[in-house]
């Protein structure tokens, strides 16, 4: 592949101002992340593995709707379905799995990841041959989804054999090694990794960089928004079985929480709304300096309506940090 | 043997018509011109022979064969590789994530760059990448794919002249190993100098093929124009040629802008003072500083050093908005910088107005309409399609952005580069338009691509090279050797 190895050498030439510009924002949000783990072990009297893992357990489903969410935004569209796309996932998973094998249940869980990047499909063609607004259709799967939801399981309940709610709440070789956390980096590898170079992502960038240059380019529009979504449907249906692993249980209402703090994590994480800019490492940061805010709140005794204000008012400020380094940058 | 032959093909819009039927024969081997005024059909054409949209009617052979076009990518793969006005690069890629996108080898790409001898940086996002290098970058990549037919768009527009030149090298090239070319530019000493056959749109129809080399610049104007546009345009060229000057006027009248020892940027402390009534001009190659000195005086950036003043009252804009409340406003060459191109042509040339009305109470529509009629009035503006003004063609949109100033009133009218992409009979209203509204008191800055239009346009013509002015001539003597020679930093040549 010569042409492969010539994007990769001209890639590395090193060009300081250049890397800050392109990651800056992506180092930005990790170093948030560093000072606010810093700070938070501090809080907690005996700080230890278990306050890491409870962590993880906390950010697992939102890290992978936050991913969802952002390769959406990335080809240009946003998903507002993407919560109730996790609920149906988590009750479906919840009411079915409780009596399985581990391996069973497994498979189920697969089985559950192809519906639901079928599903994430589904709302993509439909905004593709509708042509209605990827906003109007996504919230109206919304409804559809959550409708679903509360018919498969009224109440929240079900649960999940234990070793397979270990692969949420485990740990790996070490009590510091949350398993939840490993099987986050392996899905980021496995699914996005491979794309994020290859012609799929950048048709994935170009989309939602510009539809008609990227249409010129020879790219398949149609095609690439409905990858998109589907690659966001995959992404929400591991969310749904991370929260059934992480919680235990089935709950129809449980995926709301994700619908908005997706695209709080994707903003914050440095993808722009407009499309076409940003990845899925600053997101997965981003999910977790949104839970660390939440668990920083909660240990020190802060009034929950309070938690929700400090919560958006942080996000006002990075993004606007954000914006205003990029015009001085634009200055210079 | 003709490479592609298309017959009686036409696309329409609902009731618009965009192209009635069109028929063109381009032949292995040979540069072939497409021609023909604003609206009449050459874009059109050119997205439906690389399947960018799809034709109604008629039918498309290559080599013989009967072939759909059904998606540019799909036109790549069958020889017919296009190069658009507006460059096919996705901003927020780097140019190698650009040419991998398209399939195309980054090697081979980088090599007909060299060939070229164009330097281009392959890792740079293609947003922050020139004008002028993305289109040779999109010309190398059409270029490397290997295609039968090159379809180039208007590509020499916005092309400094010593990247033309590679272009034209380049369709030389082409011509010589039996590939073709198909070459759509309003610049006819362009298609004359280049071309071995011509085919002509009017209103949609092929008019006629015809050798351009035989039968010269002025019947091809004919062929564009229409018989009978054709003979007023005649007229019009013949009073256009004796530049009207507003002579006595201009030395009379009073300096409206001064500009002193001016910063910003590559602009390296330039001075200039224009006199209303007059018309002047600055010529300059590709990045001398004529951007930032056009941006500084329409407030869209700030000044690091130097004084501007309007009729002796100090300037120093923060925003557009000081700009245009001081009189200089600006038309820029890309039209859609400066329309809202899904609103009406009505509430485009209103817009500026409404900065002078009070903030609160209902505006005043027979004022509004009145203006507005007057000003479309005096741009004679085709309204056919006014409701939204994406819809109108290059060269009325670009009356429509001149028309909003008119309406709104202004001293200093910028105008950067104001006929890019325009048919000559509209370029001659322009011209015709900006001596009106000097004669009438109106102080014009005048940067153009085309030096030819200076002699034509202005009283007097400064060059810009390397962000100082190295010289000022007079507009008769503003011929295209000693601009040019201006614009080199050569000679430092000063007019009486």
């Amino acid at each position: 592949m010569s042409t492969a190895a010539a994007g990769v050498a001209a890639r590395v030439r090193p060009n300081p101002a250049r890397l800050a510009r392109r990651h800056g924002w992506t180092v930005g949000v990790y170093v948030l992340l560093l000072v606010l783990l810093l700070y938070w072990q501090t809080i907690p009297a005996n700080w230890g593995s278990f306050d890491v893992q409870s962590l993880a357990i906390d950010a697992l489903p939102l890290a992978f709707a936050a991913m969802a969410q952002s390769v959406v935004i990335i080809s240009g569209g946003i998903d507002l379905s993407v919560g109730s796309l996790i609920s149906l996932i988590n009750v479906l998973s919840a009411k079915y799995m409780i009596d399985m094998s581990f391996r069973n249940a497994l498979l189920f869980g697969l089985l559950l990841l192809v519906g639901s990047a079928a599903a994430g499909a589904f709302t993509g063609t439909l905004i593709v041959l509708s042509r209605v607004p990827d906003i109007v259709v996504t919230l109206a799967m919304l409804f559809v989804w959550a409708g679903l939801a509360l018919e498969i399981l009224q109440i929240p309940g079900g649960g999940a054999p234990q070793s397979y709610l270990q692969l949420g709440t485990g740990h790996w070789w070490s009590p510091w090694i949350p398993s939840g956390l490993m099987i986050l980096l392996l899905a980021f590898a496995i699914f996005w990794l491979p794309l994020r170079w290859a012609r799929p992502g950048l048709a994935l960038y170009s989309v939602g960089s510009n539809r008609n240059a990227a249409y010129l380019s020879g790219v398949g529009v149609a095609r690439t928004r409905i990858f998109a979504y589907a690659l966001g449907g995959l992404f929400a249906g591991l969310a749904g079985l991370a929260l059934s692993a992480t919680s235990g249980i089935g709950d129809p209402n449980a995926g709301q929480y994700y619908t908005l703090n997706s695209v709080a994590a994707a903003v914050l994480g440095g993808v722009a709304l407009v499309g076409g800019v940003g990845g899925l490492i600053g997101p997965i940061a981003a999910a977790f300096v949104v839970t660390l805010v939440k668990t920083i709140l909660i240990l020190k005794g802060v009034d929950q309506n309070w938690a929700q204000v400090i919560q958006g008012t942080l996000i006002i400020v990075v993004v606007m940090i954000g914006g205003l380094a990029i015009r001085q940058r634009a200055r210079t | 043997m003709s490479l592609l032959e298309a017959r009686n093909v036409g696309k329409r819009y609902g009731p618009v018509v965009a192209l009635e039927s069109a028929s063109l024969s381009v032949d292995a081997g040979e540069v072939h011109a497409l021609l023909g005024a604003n609206g009449a059909g050459k874009s059109t054409l050119v997205k439906i022979l690389t399947g960018v949209i799809q034709r109604d009617g008629g039918t498309v052979e290559l080599r013989g064969e009967p072939v759909r076009v059904s998606s540019p990518s799909r036109a790549a793969r069958i020889g017919l590789a296009p190069v658009f006005q507006d460059p096919a690069l996705v901003p927020d890629l780097t140019v190698a994530q650009n040419i991998r996108l398209t399939a195309v080898d980054v090697d081979a790409v980088r090599q007909r760059l060299r060939e070229m001898d164009v330097d281009v940086d392959f890792t740079e996002q293609a947003g922050d990448v020139p004008l002028p290098l993305l289109r040779m970058i999109d010309l190398a990549r059409a270029m490397a794919r290997d295609p039968q037919l090159l379809l180039l768009d208007e590509i020499t527009a916005a092309l400094p002249s010593d990247l033309a030149e590679r272009v034209f090298a380049v369709m030389e090239d082409w011509r010589r190993r039996g590939r073709s070319v198909l070459f759509i530019t309003h610049r006819l000493a362009e298609v004359i100098a280049m071309c071995d056959r011509a085919t002509v749109l009017r209103d949609g129809r092929d008019v006629g093929t015809l050798v351009p080399r035989e039968i010269g610049e002025r019947q091809i104007v004919e062929y564009m124009l229409g018989p009978e546009a054709a003979t007023a345009e005649a007229h019009a060229a013949e009073v256009d040629e004796t530049p009207l000057k507003g002579a006595a006027a201009a030395e009379a009248a009073a300096t409206t802008l001064e500009v002193t020892d001016l910063r910003v940027g590559s602009l390296a402390g330039v001075s200039f003072s224009l006199r209303a009534g007059e018309i002047l001009g600055v010529a300059a190659l590709e990045g001398q500083g004529q951007n930032d000195l056009f941006a500084v005086l329409a407030g869209d950036r700030r000044a690091e050093g130097g004084e501007m003043s309007v009729t002796g009252k100090s300037l120093r804009p923060r925003h557009p908005y000081d700009a245009i409340r001081s009189g200089l406003v600006l038309v820029p060459a890309d039209r859609l910088l400066a329309l809202l191109p899904q609103r009406s042509v009505r509430e485009n040339i209103a817009a500026p107005r409404y900065n002078r009305l009070g903030r609160w109470g209902p505006i005043n529509p027979r004022e509004e309409r009145r203006r507005v009629a007057s000003a479309i009035e005096a741009l004679q503006i085709d309204t056919r399609a006014q409701r939204q003004v994406r819809r109108l063609s290059g060269g009325n949109q670009q009356k429509v952005t001149i028309a909003r100033w008119l309406a709104s009133g202004f001293q200093t009218l910028l105008c950067f580069d104001p006929t890019r992409g325009i048919d000559v009979g509209t370029k001659r209203q322009i011209y015709a338009l900006l001596r009106r509204l000097a004669d009438d008191g109106a102080a014009i800055l005048f940067f153009s691509s085309e030096l030819s239009e200076f002699p034509l346009v202005c009283d007097r013509v400064l060059t810009l090279f390397g962000g100082r002015i190295t010289g000022e001539l007079a507009g008769e003597g503003a011929d295209e050797a000693s601009l040019l020679r201006a614009m080199h930093g050569l000679v430092e040549e000063v007019a009486s």
